[in-house]
């Protein structure tokens, strides 16, 4: 991978300036660099990962998985059921996998309540959902690729030859 | 009445330094921003720690060997041979140590008798003297300089043989400076070496971090392997300093006469990190060009950074240190670290500590996370300008 987009993976604050000391490169050319990353589509937004388990947030304070079997349609395979049900803002994420079932959502709500009536109204009345089984989270250990622990103590010594 | 000493007259003369007063001051500190450490800023990769828990959980608790697990020397044998192109046979050229300083030890011990010299390059890392002189030998130091790129010259060791020097001690890439020889200088090292007939204990545990060019292991060169001890080990390319592990190879007499002296004081290095390390060689080398390339980057930034607050510096070929020049500060290496430390809470190791003549310099390590290297930068870039007030 381009070490610009390494360093941005990192840290997606550091500046084209910074950037551009990194790299031996002048910071125009990394704007410009950037600029088509994110026209091409390979940088598709900037965010900051959030451990939620520390924060009261009103309308997502819970998550569930959702595991959905549905009849594919003639002509459209799973790509338009699918976009019917990822059109909920109600679904984080949603992704078509292989084995028992065929699509997983992630779903969001304030509570468990809203989760299941989310299930119960909208999803599984839906024409080509044959089931569902959902998994509230519980507790999340690592996302994408951060582990959400306080920070860790500094177990090096802190001078030595 | 004369009080008696039981300390040895050896130890009793062996300089303890303000250094250690130092270290003391800065490890009793709480939220040092530390540019002090003389090891990596990763833990041991995962698999790595995971083969070592299983070792433990399957009761792998007893002695090894005395030359080390003979699974691990034929890894070390493949491993070599692949990176470096070396050929130690796993039976009898090859031992397996606590760390490179035993290997180091060892060395000295094996070849050294009384009296006899041994060459050590300057700047250099802190055992080099010691050690020699434990083995009753007499070190003999070649100072490098800031203008010849901290590296020794063939005519400063030809200049320094005399009939009773039996070896020199080398390393590259260097702590504390992070220079480095090419494949043209240490031939020309090697042709001086030849000579004088020196045994050449090199120390290039450093050497898988070596930047801008590929690293030449000494052994590799045309007619050296005869003289040569190779000290190599674990600890920083694979971030298993706490591990203790290590290894030494060269010709059969000399593993020998190293592995006598290993089986009476050692007996064998711990079977735990020996079952680790087999997995570190056998999963080959994931993430180290990735954790390279992090180095590099923070070595450039580094180099300017100094160099743009007054604390000039060449940019260094390998490991991960810095030697800078603190002339322009006026102080003299011990100070400047000790007020850096108190009155900005930044460690530097003082550069005294690798050597008298380097008093105007500290050694910086930039096995620290890019954030915390700019504080310091920014930290010390308000020291200099105190300093060049008053001065």
């Amino acid at each position: 991978m381009d070490e610009i987009l390494e360093l941005l993976e990192k840290d997606a604050r550091i500046s084209a300036g910074e950037i551009a000391k990194l790299v031996k490169d002048d910071e125009r050319s990394v704007k410009r660099k950037i600029k088509k990353y994110e026209t091409d589509g390979v940088i598709v937004g900037y965010k900051t990962v959030i451990n939620k388990e520390l924060v009261r947030s009103v309308d997502h304070e819970l998550r569930a998985l959702i595991e959905v079997n549905v009849m594919p349609q003639k002509n459209l395979g799973f790509d338009h059921i699918a976009e019917r049900i990822y059109r909920f803002p109600e679904v984080t994420s949603c992704y078509l996998v292989s084995g028992t079932y065929d699509l997983l959502l992630v779903v969001e709500g304030k509570d468990m309540q809203t989760i299941s009536n989310f299930i119960a109204e909208k999803l599984s009345p839906m024409e080509n959902v044959r089931g569902t089984v959902t998994h509230f989270l519980l507790k999340k250990y690592k996302e994408d690729g951060v582990m959400l622990k306080h920070r860790e103590e500094n177990k090096r010594i802190a001078i030595s030859y | 009445m004369m009080k008696k000493n039981y300390v040895s007259a050896v130890v009793e003369k062996m300089a303890p330094s303000g250094i250690r007063a130092f270290f003391d001051l800065v490890l009793g500190m709480k939220d040092v921003i530390s540019l002090g450490v003389g090891e990596p800023d990763f833990v041991t990769p995962w698999n790595i720690r995971e083969t070592g828990i299983f070792a433990l959980e399957e009761g792998y608790t007893s002695y090894t060997s005395n030359k080390g697990l003979y699974k691990l020397r034929l890894y070390l044998n493949r491993f070599l041979h692949q990176r470096y192109g070396l050929d130690y046979s796993a039976e009898d050229e090859m031992l397996v140590t606590v760390g490179v300083s035993e290997g180091l030890d060892l060395a000295v011990r094996a070849i050294v008798n009384p009296g006899e010299q041994i060459l050590i390059p300057q700047p250099s890392y802190v055992s080099y003297g010691p050690v020699v002189e434990l083995a009753g030998g007499e070190p003999v130091y070649l100072p490098a300089d800031e203008q010849g790129g901290f590296k020794i010259t063939p005519g400063q060791i030809d200049k320094a043989c005399t009939p009773k020097t039996k070896g020199i001690l080398l390393n590259y890439p260097v702590n504390p400076t992070g220079a480095t020889y090419t494949k043209k200088e240490l031939e020309a090292i090697q042709r001086v070496c030849k000579k004088h007939d020196l045994v050449v204990i090199c120390d290039e545990v450093y050497g898988d971090l070596t930047y801008d060019g590929e690293h030449v292991p000494y052994p590799s060169l045309p007619g050296a392997r005869a003289h040569t001890i190779y000290l190599n080990g674990f600890s920083k390319a694979f971030a298993m300093t706490g591990w203790r592990l290590g290894y030494a190879c060269g010709p059969k007499p000399i593993i020998a006469a190293m592995t006598k002296i290993h089986q009476y004081t050692i007996l064998c290095a711990p079977i735990v990190s020996q079952m680790a390390a087999c997995e570190a060689l056998q999963a080959g080398k994931r993430g180290v060009e990735e954790m390279k390339r992090e180095y590099r980057r923070r070595r450039d930034f580094m180099t300017e950074s100094l160099n743009a607050i007054g604390l000039g510096c060449a940019k260094p070929q390998g490991a991960f240190y810095m030697f800078p020049c603190i002339a322009q500060s006026g102080l003299r290496s011990l100070e400047f670290a000790s007020r850096l430390l108190k009155e900005h809470k930044v460690a530097v190791v003082p550069g005294v500590a690798f050597g008298l003549h380097y008093d105007n310099y500290v050694r910086m390590s930039y096995a620290t996370n890019y954030e915390q290297l700019k504080i310091a930068v920014n930290h010390m870039a308000l020291f200099m300008k105190k300093c060049r007030s008053f001065s």
